[in-house]
């Protein structure tokens, strides 16, 4: 039985305490102890991104980072878009161009997209398509999804 | 499992000396995750270094040669602003590895030490003349990345010995690098053959040279036939036909999904030529 340890983080904007065992990764804990179901294990060895949160900023997959590692770390969720009942643009785009089917992949694909869309507020097709490239869709709905980000980084264009 | 924080390369040398069973080191956890998730590697101790002072600066020293530190993942080399103006080719390498996500977390020295003979940042490294800081129960001591992975899977790494720096030589004029990988896709996949190449010229003479192939052989090679073949010449036709027959030459592989043998050694005569071109119109100018 290994011993458990104290982890106080800040998740969305909350801090957090829980405790963990050093070999749950981040994504049991966002699930499984915090109750935030929004990021998906598919593969669970950072190969398809349906857990994509940010650490930091840094858009990562967090069934490779162990809960343990964010001790005193951000961490943003697909939980945190929306501002209570109002959608994040992106999420209001992907409704509009139906831009998913199962929706498992979905909240990762919006982590990511909302990390490109801060870091390049005028990304290329081809820089979309590159940056969500570890994104992945069974329901083949790459065409959807990439013209909803397009379309939300020109309304936010726009706006500001 | 226990789980480690050291503050020190020296804590972490002694945690790790002193640790039964099996032990791995954290950086970015991109391997180390995976293996332990698959129930290939399940560490007793684990010693996740980021919390060494340092660790993710990327310097440039007052000679201009690079430190680079053992958790500075590939994003922020990419995002460097200097970085890629001097080593575009290990820049590129380590870019190559992974999607955006992996990229947030995988470093140079975590894919050195996973021994994979298809990494893409190392022959990229061994191309510019890299070396590793390795800090041990018995001190420091500096090894060339070549030197680093043995079969693999296998790293010549002792027990309680870690990488705790990678160092990149002062760029200098007239010079530049590349790396180049062949994979049947445009992202997200291993290298079927990798080449890097790294070289200085003296007008349009090739006076320095160093070239390395990934994925064709049980370790990245650095393959001194090929430099041979370019050194001294302008990399003309005969030059680089010379250099794609010394790479195919050097050839080791091994037939797989991604490959076959033939396949594989004629793909590393290909992209060696490819690969020196763009060296030297680096060297020679090209914007980076």
């Amino acid at each position: 039985m290994t011993r458990k340890t104290h982890v106080t983080a800040t998740v969305n904007g909350d801090t957090v305490e829980y405790l963990c065992d050093p070999r749950e990764t981040l994504l049991d804990v966002l699930r499984d102890r915090l109750n935030l179901t929004g990021a998906k294990e598919g593969c669970g060895t950072g190969d398809c991104g349906a857990c994509s949160v940010t650490l930091d900023g840094r858009l990562v997959c967090s069934c490779l980072v162990l809960g343990v590692e964010a001790e005193g770390k951000q961490i943003e969720t697909v939980e945190g878009l929306s501002d209570g009942d109002i959608l994040h643009p992106l999420q209001q785009k992907f409704i509009e161009h139906a831009a998913l089917q199962c929706g498992v992949c979905t909240p990762g694909v919006l982590v990511a997209a909302k990390s490109l869309l801060e870091k390049n507020p005028d990304p290329t097709e081809t820089e979309v398509r590159y940056w969500l490239a570890g994104n992945l869709c069974r329901c083949t709905g790459y065409d959807k999804i990439i013209r909803a980000v397009m379309d939300t980084a020109a309304d936010l264009r726009e706006a500001s | 499992m226990d789980y480690h924080t050291p503050a020190s390369f020296d804590e972490a040398v002694s945690l790790a000396t002193s640790a039964s069973g099996i032990t791995r080191f954290l950086a970015g956890g991109t391997d180390v995750l995976v293996q332990l998730r698959a129930d290939i590697v399940t560490p007793d101790t684990l010693i996740d270094i980021k919390h060494i002072p340092g660790v993710r600066d990327i310097t440039q020293n007052a000679d201009g040669s690079w430190t680079i530190g053992v958790a500075a993942p590939g994003a922020e080399m990419s995002e460097h602003p200097q970085l890629g103006q001097d080593w575009p080719g290990v820049v590129e390498g380590m870019d190559l590895i992974g999607s955006t996500q992996v990229q947030g977390r995988a470093t140079l020295v975590g894919n050195l030490c996973n021994a994979s003979p298809a990494a893409d940042s190392v022959p990229a490294m061994v191309a510019a003349g890299a070396t590793v800081t390795v800090t041990g129960p018995d001190g420091t001591r500096t090894v060339a990345v070549e030197d680093i992975p043995t079969a693999p899977g296998r790293t010549s790494l002792a027990k309680g010995e870690m990488i705790s720096a990678v160092n990149l030589p002062a760029r200098g004029e007239n010079a530049g690098d590349a790396y180049l990988r062949f994979i049947p896709r445009t992202e997200m996949d291993i290298a079927v053959v990798g080449c890097g190449v790294n070289l200085r010229l003296d007008g349009d003479t090739i006076v320095e040279a160093r070239v390395s192939l990934g994925a064709v052989a049980p370790t990245v090679l650095l393959v001194q036939e090929c430099a041979d073949a370019i050194i001294g010449t302008t990399l003309d036709e005969a030059a680089l036909d010379k250099l794609a027959e010394a790479a195919s030459a050097a050839c080791n592989p091994i037939t797989d999904k991604r490959g076959t043998i033939k396949f594989r050694t004629h793909v590393a005569g290909v992209l060696a030529k490819r690969t020196a071109q763009i060296a030297y119109d680096r060297a020679k100018g090209a914007s980076k």
